[in-house]
């Protein structure tokens, strides 16, 4: 009777397949993953439970815990017209080279009398005043706001978004403020920037909108 | 792991006193290095998703003096926002501020919504938000957040300036208690 013979298997796995899919993954994640330039404006936003993300391309008006107010442009395609029609209607006089700049510029964070010599000096986000918005008599985020409506006049809804990312320590006049200059142009509906946090899964809105269920407006 | 020699099966023996020179394995233990590379996409994964910033809605009324929205009594709550994070909150009008007048925090006043909520006719609640000068965006937007927990539909809540008398009774509340 012939020995049957089992043969002998290597009870080892090459790894070399799995490391490399490990590694290419790897990689893929870090180069896709968008480098954030660190903020020139350093904003902690509070906590919300919304999940809505916040868009990129949106005007987003920023409060710094100084109560300084910030203007930025993220939509790039009505940004030139925005910033023009303001050149223009203020008489602002900057010249092409100044037009340049403040296009170039992230945030808008000086006062519109201070705008050329500010360009011309290069100022640093963290060295500018802020858009004064105070009061009615000097509130020129009312400007800024007029001629952003007015430039996005006939756009989708959906193309146009307002938001403004305040710090957890501005104080709340600063933002009463932001809102009176929305609503003194027909800037009725925002939405606040926030980090987010769980829904408490006790609370009533969790029982009424259990997860899975239709997102309700 | 120990590597099995499984090479030496088919070579034939050599005479006595001829040394087998010992065969290394060129293979190296590759699994702590799958481990680590497998670590590092989750941490990645993870910290990419978890840091974009949220939306959260927010809607004003018309810069209209005219327009007045009529409130019953028996459903209105006013909440004040103080400094130190504290909040303060009535029911109805305030005419007897002694009895009325209560003050609460960011982590109690969500049973107190709840509450009027609960005891409170579908269509006749109305939530007043009143923050004062002292208190900060985070206190606004966390009330307001407490709106969405509870599930206080819109049209039943509104941001409102604070009245020099609600101010007062909120600075002379901050001072009994000491809040700085």
């Amino acid at each position: 009777m012939p020995k049957v013979k089992i043969p002998r298997k290597s009870t080892n796995i090459d790894m070399t397949a799995m490391c490399d899919v490990a590694f290419l993954l790897l990689s893929f994640f870090i180069m896709a993953t968008k480098q954030k330039p660190p903020e020139a404006i350093t904003v902690k936003t509070p906590t919300s439970v919304s999940t809505e993300v916040a868009k990129e391309k949106a005007i987003l008006v920023t409060l710094n815990k100084d109560g300084k107010v910030f203007l930025m442009l993220g939509d790039k395609t009505k940004k030139d017209e925005i910033l023009k029609e303001m050149n223009t209607f203020r008489q602002l006089n900057l010249n092409d080279a100044e037009m340049a700049k403040l296009k170039a510029a992230d945030y808008i964070g000086v006062p519109l009398a201070q705008l050329k010599s500010a360009l011309d000096n290069n100022i640093k986000e963290d060295q500018m005043p802020g858009i004064p918005c105070l009061d009615s008599a000097n509130n020129e985020l009312r400007e800024w706001m007029r001629v952003v409506t007015n430039a996005y006049q006939g756009t989708k809804k959906e193309d146009f978004e307002l938001l403004v990312k305040g710090d957890d320590l501005a104080k709340y006049p600063a933002f009463k403020n932001i809102i009176d200059a929305f609503q003194a142009n027909n800037q009725l509906r925002f939405k606040l920037v926030t980090s987010s946090e769980t829904m408490p899964p006790e609370s009533e809105y969790y029982k009424n909108h259990p997860p899975g269920s239709a997102k309700e407006n | 792991m120990a590597e099995m020699d499984t090479s030496s099966g088919g070579g034939h023996k050599k005479g006595p006193g001829v040394k087998k020179p010992t065969k290394k394995s060129t293979r190296v233990d590759l699994t702590p290095m799958v481990d680590l590379g497998f670590l590092l996409i989750t941490f990645f994964v993870f910290t990419t998703t978890m840091q974009q910033p949220t939306a959260m809605h927010m809607a004003v009324p018309k810069d209209d003096p005219t327009i007045k929205t009529e409130v019953k009594q028996s459903g209105a709550m006013t909440i004040l926002l103080g400094k130190g994070d504290q909040v303060y909150y009535y029911y109805g009008q305030l005419t007897n501020p002694t009895e009325q007048f209560k003050v609460s925090s960011y982590t109690k006043i969500r049973d107190e919504i709840l509450n009027k909520k609960r005891n409170t006719p579908l269509g006749d609640l109305m939530i007043v938000i009143k923050p004062n000068e002292d208190a900060t965006f985070k206190n606004t937007v966390d009330i307001f957040d407490e709106m969405t927990i509870n599930d206080i539909k819109g049209g039943h809540f509104a941001l409102d300036k604070i009245t020099p008398a609600e101010n007062n009774l909120v600075h002379l509340t901050e001072q009994s208690n000491g809040i700085k």
